[in-house]
């Protein structure tokens, strides 16, 4: 591996959300491949208003691939080249001396440019305002144990759980679908006995929810599996869509 | 200063069922009639909006992040402690109080930590009901397991990523709200003062952090959740966002600070690599379970470390602590590692590094019983550091983790300013000079679902509020205090960029206010800062604009209060002539190094008045004494 490297990027600016944006070339010598692609933006932006210009905006927080804030296309991958990772965790071990890299929003109609890299993506919000929850307060709890959870469904619950809410599913899928966001939190949920009771209204408000917020419709091109930084699996999406047909034709009480 | 703890008469384990049953109740009709402020929504602020909502209270809810979902409790990794004795070993509300106050150092309040290991079961119960997913025996019963500093296995957890199940829990009830219309949220939008009327807090100024516009919230109450300041080090594990900004600014308008020199480093997270580096990433204390800390007995050792044999490996925290062995506290494993890597005994490039072996913990249990309870920890290692920790031991090294000060409260949660309350990280309380693992959930959700849903209807119950509204004076000032330090940031047009001040307080907080300290380094510290503080307004270089997204802008606000509060941690470090927990001090040490505490003049909180600042910061110090009615005072060993 070599000491440093050169990186050629091609990063989206957009100065707000109702101008038109366009990829502007910079190049960053001496690139560590022990850096974090972020740790490499942070340099640019440092280089950017050491020449008196505008650093280029993106989202971050905890860099260590939990929270959910960062996301960035990377090459035409959602978080770039690695599975299962985040923007933030990807290195720039990753890419090789005198690279090209491309660097643009998560797009979805659903996601609207705020500035540069930075996207709105509170439909995910909303999708979970309208039912991705168990209808108990506080202080209405049994004791934790007095309802057994087999822990085979524990473990799946856990992993659809994982879900950190990046979006990345969407801005991989052709059609802009939130199929895999939303199934996921509904085979956390629905999967349990204690989010059982709410099942069927739960599923139909959130895959309701989902379609007012403008996300296209789920065809199986499981791109979203394939840029997922947890690993979530398509099968939410099967899940959702037996369960919502169960409320919505078989005759269940939506 | 009023500084009345307000503790309520009667038995230790009397006094919350007590006070309860004698609070001030508002009446369902009149619940719907106040509205409260809540800023942040990690655990605390999450559970406590959630909480204050379902009550039939009017909540306003903001937090910095795009989505409440993103608060920085997501990222706590390894657990929460209960007293459910499920294990049957042993554990009881006692033990877990008394494990609290001992782990740190006899700092805290004992009324608010019994209270916290009374409420710790009821948090187990509410998650579970809320479908976070914990760990499970094949039976369908919770699992559980051991941490640093404790002898029972009282922890709870999700793989690695409790803090993330458990926010979500809260987060997804918040929803709940705001889809109920009881929530009113703000995401991205930082708080930058706090609006006090008659004496009481009445509303906050925030910033809309895309469209730049500083605006008004008037409320019956204020609920500060907003974590701790552990970025003032710049290198933490605290998630880049996270700052004091809101804390400090109601420091500055009255709210005193409490032992703001209590920063918990955290002993396992990944080295440094180099100058780029923009934070630092933990690796969950649960793995000092199975990992076993080394370092090779001879410094000049250069053979790969699964080549070198056991009779040359010094076990240190095994050696020097048979009855903990590696699950010491944090401190003291910190210290320990610090002191092997001063000896010139670390590993790695840079020598700032001790081993975390899984060898054997391997060859005990077998690979898929490791790869089961830490797989995501060694995932996230392997890809940043590039080596297996199945194969190669773990380099790793202490790094700044948690703050125990913060701002100070009295019984209810309450600061010195009447209708000001603070939870969570964000206030000092509960966990004394250290904080044992897996307690911070703990303590955040016990703050916002058990005790602020109650103490704030006591508040509100009898206080005379005046009919007032945004634009009373109060507020007219508060917003144009906002605008004006924006605009001076702006307007120094220097060349030195935020990060470059920042890093540079970092390493002054790093050398002379971190792992140990002496009264020769803090004093050189408190000038240095002075000295970065001057030039920072002097030089400084925000790019951009005020009117729109702006993440420079942003971030050179919180340097400047770092760049306060760091001066008020030196002071508040020197004043304390003493060792205890966290809280180093080098001249005060026992014959083996241990913390040696003064319990004579020391037994007390240092809550600060802030009085100006002028090139020098002024405080004032106020004591609030620490009595200890029902635990004895011991020297700390884990031995």
């Amino acid at each position: 591996m070599a000491e440093t490297m050169t990186i050629h990027l091609k990063v989206w600016r957009q100065a707000g959300p109702n101008e038109s944006g366009s990829l502007v070339d910079y190049t960053l010598n001496e690139v560590d491949p022990n850096m974090s692609f972020l740790e490499m933006l942070d340099v640019l932006n440092e280089n950017l208003v050491e020449e008196g210009k505008e650093p280029v905006e993106f989202d971050y927080d905890c860099r260590e691939g939990i929270c959910g804030s960062c996301d960035l296309m990377i090459n035409g991958n959602a978080h770039g080249p690695r599975p299962l990772t985040c923007s933030c965790e990807l290195y720039m071990r990753n890419f090789s001396d005198g690279d090209t890299v491309t660097v643009e929003p998560f797009r979805s109609q659903a996601f609207p440019v705020i500035k540069d890299l930075v996207v709105d993506r509170s439909a995910f919000d909303r999708i979970i305002q309208s039912g991705g929850y168990v209808s108990v307060k506080t202080g209405q709890a049994p004791d934790a144990n007095a309802i057994l959870v087999d822990k085979e469904d524990a473990n799946t619950a856990f992993d659809y759980a994982t879900c950190i809410g990046c979006g990345a599913c969407v801005a991989a899928c052709p059609n802009g679908s939130a199929s895999l966001f939303t199934g996921a939190k509904l085979a956390h949920l629905n999967r349990l006995p204690q989010g059982e009771p709410e099942r069927r209204e739960r599923t139909v408000a959130m895959v309701e929810q989902m379609d007012k917020e403008g996300f296209g419709d789920c065809s199986n091109y499981a791109e979203c599996e394939a840029v997922c930084p947890k690993g979530i699996s398509i099968s939410a999406i099967a899940e959702m869509r037996r369960n919502y047909m169960k409320a919505v034709f078989a005759g269940e009480e939506a | 200063m009023n500084l009345d703890p307000k503790v309520p008469d009667g038995p230790l384990e009397d006094k919350w069922s007590n006070h309860l049953e004698h609070i001030n109740l508002v009446s369902p009709n009149n619940k719907r009639k106040h509205n409260i402020i809540v800023v942040g929504t990690g655990l605390a602020g999450g559970s406590a909006a959630a909480s204050l909502a379902e009550l039939g209270y009017n909540v306003t809810s903001f937090c910095i992040q795009d989505s409440a979902r993103r608060a920085h409790s997501i990222a706590a990794q390894g657990g929460i402690n209960a007293a459910k004795n499920y294990p049957n070993d042993g554990d009881t509300v006692w033990r877990l109080f008394y494990d609290t106050i001992k782990g740190g150092d006899y700092r805290s309040r004992e009324s608010n930590t019994y209270r916290l290991a009374q409420n710790s079961n009821k948090i187990i119960d509410q998650a579970v009901a809320q479908g976070v997913p914990f760990a499970r025996e094949y039976g369908g019963l919770l699992a559980n397991r051991s941490f640093g500093g404790v002898q029972v296995s009282r922890t709870f957890y999700a793989r690695g990523q409790t803090g993330q199940q458990l926010l979500l829990g809260a987060y997804q009830s918040m929803m709940r709200q705001v889809h109920e219309g009881k929530i009113d949220l703000h995401t991205r939008h930082e708080m930058l003062d706090l609006v006090i009327i008659d004496g009481k807090a009445r509303g906050i100024v925030t910033r809309d952090l895309v469209s730049g516009k500083i605006e008004r919230w008037m409320a019956d109450a204020v609920v500060l959740c907003t974590g701790g300041y552990g970025n003032v080090f710049y290198l933490s594990t605290n998630a880049k966002n996270s700052n004091v900004t809101a804390a400090w600014r109601c420091h500055k308008r009255g709210a005193a600070f409490g032992n703001p020199c209590y920063v918990q480093i955290h002993p396992t997270c990944i080295p440094v690599s180099g100058h780029y580096q923009s934070k630092l990433t933990l690796m969950s204390e649960s793995l000092r379970n199975d990992g076993r800390v080394w370092v090779p007995k001879d410094q000049d050792d250069e053979r790969p470390p699964n080549e070198i044999p056991d009779e040359d490996r010094w076990y240190y925290l095994e050696d020097r602590y048979p009855a903990f062995g590696n699950l010491v506290p944090r401190d003291v494993a910190s210290r320990n590692a610090k002191m092997a890597c001063d000896k010139g005994m670390g590993v790695g490039k840079t020598g700032r590094a001790v081993y975390l072996d899984f060898r054997d913990a391997i060859e005990r249990d077998g690979r898929d019983t490791i790869e089961e309870k830490y797989g995501n920890l060694f995932e996230l290692y392997e890809n940043i550091t590039n080596e297996n920790p199945y194969e190669v031991p773990m380099r790793i090294f202490p790094a700044v983790h948690y703050t125990m000060g913060g701002l100070w409260v009295d019984y209810n949660l309450m600061s010195n300013i009447p209708g000001l309350f603070v939870a969570g990280e964000a206030n000092f309380s509960d966990h004394g000079a250290n904080r044992l693992g897996a307690s911070a959930l703990m303590q955040g959700l016990s703050d916002g679902y058990f005790i602020i849903p109650y103490t704030i209807g006591n508040y509100l119950a009898d206080a005379d509020l005046a009919s007032a509204g945004k634009d009373h004076e109060a507020f007219d000032e508060a917003a144009k205090n906002a605008q004006d330090h924006i605009d001076k940031l702006l307007n120094v047009d220097g060349d030195k960029s935020v990060i470059e001040y920042h890093r540079e307080l970092g390493q002054i907080m790093w050398d002379k206010v971190g792992i140990s300290r002496s009264e020769e380094g803090l004093k050189e510290a408190i000038e240095e800062i002075q000295d970065l503080r001057d030039d920072f307004w002097k030089n400084v270089r925000v790019p951009g604009e005020t009117t729109n997204y702006n993440k420079y802008l942003e971030f050179a606000g919180r340097v400047a209060d770092f760049l306060e509060l760091g001066e008020l941690m030196a002071k508040d470090a020197l004043q304390r002539d003493e060792s205890c927990g966290c809280h180093f001090r080098e001249e005060h040490q026992t014959e083996k190094g241990e913390a040696l505490r003064n319990d004579e003049q020391f037994s007390y909180v240092a809550a600060w008045e802030y009085q100006g600042v002028n090139g020098e910061l002024k405080e004032k110090l106020h004591k609030e004494d620490l009595d200890f009615e029902f635990v004895k005072l011991k020297q700390r060993s884990y031995e």
